[in-house]
């Protein structure tokens, strides 16, 4: 009797196996199985996620994979969303757009999250991919709606253009006339980031009719209320829908035109929008709300009574945005009616205020974690917080994978015990073993991060800010966190030793920001040295680093793991630290 | 957890030997004790940027003009607190700080239909900043600025190369002044322009500075050469606001 072995396969039949593998960890396993595995695997390897665009180089990535579909690619820190990353840091797309058209003609589907993206790179996936279906657009900049109209134009097999909080240039393109007539294959639109770009409704009218596959249609602020029933009606299948200005003056004949148009939309479980709303027309959306899974009310200024109007109709809901207007009181009702909730974000309406302009404490965020027992992913801004009900909260809700909390006055203690908030985070990261994410804030001492290395062990991504006394703060984390893979520091006294003595960690993660800390130049250049597979960058707008004594704290730091090398784009005002024992600066 | 230097680590740690440097000093307390007594200023602002903006200011002023007597003061921190305790304290506003998106802070600053008549600068506004020339925009926040004078040196600093006009004492360019405004215009410098709100371009420093606030939609930095059309039309628009 012989033995059957891998490679008794023929690679066919291998290949046919593979293509039932999706997910981009069990590819990356099945190609370390043995060199035949790999060579099978990575030409069918149709998918490509890169997290961190400068951890390797386009022709690496192709030279591997030369035959995907899908590239997704991230670019800057996340601490870009708060502009602690100066503009012209980097995250420029277009190299890898270049290597691309070249080497995959077939490619069809782009998505980027926070790069830059310039009409010319635009330009060059239109003309490029004769089969590209997919664009999408997260946090991105850099480009005008002349680069989105080129896509519209020359893509007649596009499915999906959607452009997620982006900054874009408004040329007033009328950016949808630019699909041709005989362009029908669109299922998703999302144009709601783009400024007052004058939107022909006749176009739009034209365009959702001819499009009959049209699932998620997202409109920017500029499209007005009394348009929006026409578009529902033309397009009843619709599933995910976004308004846009939410105001008109009240009219009977208006209203009852626009709920009949939502009540016609069977298929709708996600609304968005809501921009300048006018309480009065928030009824004509409740024939929906009872199948509605997702609503973002984030840029909706009403009050708590309308808000608690709207949340007792939708007893399905899974995801809700909202703005703190909702108060307490208003959570409570969400607790109670949506039992459902796995989502909750809430935002602040007056982020810059001292006093609190609305009722919105820790009693909400109690109120929910106890009344939704599926609740996973939290996003909460408030003014006030305790350990007891960070505790409760843990306990209630031991599933939690993502817990984001920003008491917005920074340094803030518990305000029953004026204790710091160790204790509560403590209590989060030991009953909610599969916390991946965590954002912390508040009065907290080194002791927040002892629990969080001890007992974080699934944490992926963790966010700190003005936070901890030592050094020992950080070596807790980076010692203890094993599934660590972004640390994001602003703001804390972490220097240089927790640093060196964990260098070897810092290869296992994709990132570290640290701005506003005590590392030293010294220290950076050091690491650069003795790490050679990672980039240590030292961005500095006061001028060059070595301008000032070596050990002056830097003003920010990324570091990130890659294999490309130190970059070649970078702007004046950053430096890589070079694996030189010369030491010679970039 | 008392030995924090694991020694299994390849960094040997009595070989880097580092002394901590503290914020806000130059040189730092050497040691390693673990208490750095940090607290960064809430504006995230060195005290030693003064010794560094001395060099950046020679940088700036290669043209000769000594346009920027206030550079070298250092005072670029924003109004952290009162020294009078009987006077709550401004709220300074620190970069990033709490964690809400630019969209998202513009959208509410637009969205101010609850009522709630707010005196407190407490939006953002954010403009694009282009230099003829550079490779790449930036952007600011010109609320966080109180006068021509700070927005002039934050530019400085992010355009090195970029020198601002002299403005004069009530911080307006002179334009009643014509031969000056001329001096200006043909000079190689660097002009600041700006779009406004009716979509006209027109010479930073014209309004006073409140009002440019609220009416600058994006920043362009051009050669003075080339500002030079853009003179009459500011002069017309100031003389029929006067």
């Amino acid at each position: 009797m012989h033995k059957k072995t891998a490679f008794s396969f023929p690679d066919e039949v291998l290949e046919h196996v593979f293509s039932f593998i999706q997910s981009d960890k069990d590819r990356n396993s099945v190609s370390m199985v043995c060199k035949s595995w790999y060579e099978i695997e990575r030409w069918c390897r149709r998918k490509v996620f890169v997290g961190n665009c400068y951890a390797v180089s386009p022709r690496m990535v192709i030279k591997r994979f030369p035959e995907i579909r899908s590239i997704e690619l991230k670019g800057k820190p996340h601490f870009a969303d708060f502009n602690l990353v100066p503009d012209g840091w980097g995250g420029y797309v277009f190299p890898w757009i270049v290597e691309m058209a070249g080497a995959v003609p077939w490619l069809e589907e782009i998505k980027l999250k926070r790069m830059v993206v310039t009409d010319e790179s635009l330009e060059l996936i239109a003309k490029s991919f004769k089969n590209f279906k997919a664009l999408v657009l997260s946090s991105c900049e850099g480009f005008s709606t002349d680069g989105l109209a080129a896509i519209a134009a020359s893509c007649k097999n596009l499915k999906e253009l959607d452009l997620r909080d982006c900054d874009v240039d408004d040329l007033s393109g009328h950016l949808l006339s630019h699909f041709p007539d005989t362009y029908t294959s669109l299922v998703s639109l999302n144009i709601s980031c783009l400024g007052s770009d004058e939107v022909s409704f006749s176009t739009l009218e034209r365009l959702v009719c001819r499009c009959t596959n049209l699932r998620t249609l997202r409109l920017n602020r500029a499209v007005p209320l009394d348009k929006i029933a026409n578009i529902l009606r033309r397009a009843p299948q619709l599933v995910d829908f976004g308004t846009g200005t939410y105001a008109a003056d009240l009219r009977p004949d208006s209203y009852s035109d626009l709920a009949g148009a939502f009540s016609s939309c069977k298929e709708l479980r996600s609304l968005s929008g809501f921009w300048d709303v006018v309480p009065d027309y928030l009824p004509a959306i409740y024939p929906v709300c009872s199948k509605l899974t997702s609503l973002n009310l984030s840029y909706a200024t009403i009050q708590s009574p309308e808000l608690i109007k709207l949340v007792s109709h939708c007893p399905n809901l899974q995801r809700l945005l909202v703005l703190d207007y909702i108060e307490d009181s208003g959570l409570e009702v969400l607790a109670s009616s949506c039992k459902n909730l796995q989502e909750l974000r809430v935002f602040p309406s007056d982020p810059f205020g001292v006093e609190p302009n609305v009722s919105l404490t820790e009693q909400g965020l109690v109120a929910v974690s106890s009344g939704c027992p599926k609740l996973q992913s939290v996003l909460y801004f408030c003014r006030r917080m305790s350990n007891e009900a960070l505790v409760t909260v843990a306990k209630n809700c031991p599933n939690f994978t993502r817990f984001r909390l920003c008491i917005i006055e920074p340094r803030t203690a518990d305000y029953q015990t004026l204790e710091p908030l160790d204790v509560g985070f403590g209590a989060i990261v030991q009953y909610c073993k599969d916390l991946q994410r965590l954002s912390l804030s508040g009065l907290l001492t080194d002791r927040v991060f002892e629990y969080i290395g001890t007992y974080a062990k699934k944490l992926e991504m963790l966010s700190v800010a003005f936070a901890g006394d030592s050094d020992l703060g950080l070596h807790h984390v980076l010692s203890g966190c094993e599934s660590l893979r972004k640390l994001e520091i602003r703001d804390c006294p972490f220097g240089d030793k927790a640093l060196l003595a964990n260098a070897a960690k810092l290869e296992t993660m994709r990132s570290l920001w640290m701005s506003s800390c005590a590392v030293s130049f010294r220290a950076c250049k050091l690491l650069g040295q003795k790490m050679p597979r990672l980039n240590v960058e030292v961005i500095d707008e006061r001028g060059p680093p070595d301008s000032r004594p070596e050990s002056c704290p830097v003003d920010k730091l990324y570091i990130y793991r890659t294999v490309a090398g130190s970059r070649f784009d970078m702007p004046p005002f950053v430096w890589t630290m070079e694996d030189d024992p010369s030491l010679q600066l970039s | 957890m008392a030995n924090v230097l694991g020694n299994e680590h390849d960094l040997n740690f009595k070989e880097t030997e580092l002394c901590l440097g503290l914020p806000g000093g130059v040189g730092g307390g050497c040691g390693g004790g673990n208490e750095v007594d940090s607290s960064p200023k809430t504006t995230g602002k060195r005290g030693f940027s003064e010794t560094v903006d001395l060099k950046l200011n020679l940088q700036a002023k290669e043209t000769g003009m000594d346009l920027n007597k206030n550079l070298g003061n250092g005072s670029k921190e924003k109004p952290v607190s009162a020294k009078d305790p009987a006077k709550p304290p401004a709220k300074a506003q620190v970069v990033g700080w709490p964690p809400v998106r630019s969209y998202r802070k513009n959208v509410m600053a637009s969205n101010k239909s609850i009522g709630e008549e707010s005196e407190k600068a407490s939006s953002a506004a954010f403009v694009k900043v282009s230099m003829d020339g550079a490779p790449y925009l930036r952007k600011v926040d010109l609320k966080m600025y109180k006068s021509y004078q700070e927005l002039s040196d934050a530019l400085a600093m992010m355009f090195s190369s970029f020198t601002m006009g002299n403005y004069g004492s009530q911080g307006m360019i002179d334009f009643m002044n014509e031969s000056k405004l001329m001096d200006l215009l043909n000079s190689s410098d660097y002009v600041p322009s700006y779009e406004d709100k009716d979509g006209d371009w027109m010479l930073v420093g014209d309004v006073p500075w409140q009002m440019f606030v609220d009416s600058c939609k994006r920043l362009r930095i051009m050669k003075g050469s080339e500002a030079i059309g853009l003179a009459p039309r500011a002069m017309e628009k100031c003389k029929s606001r006067a």
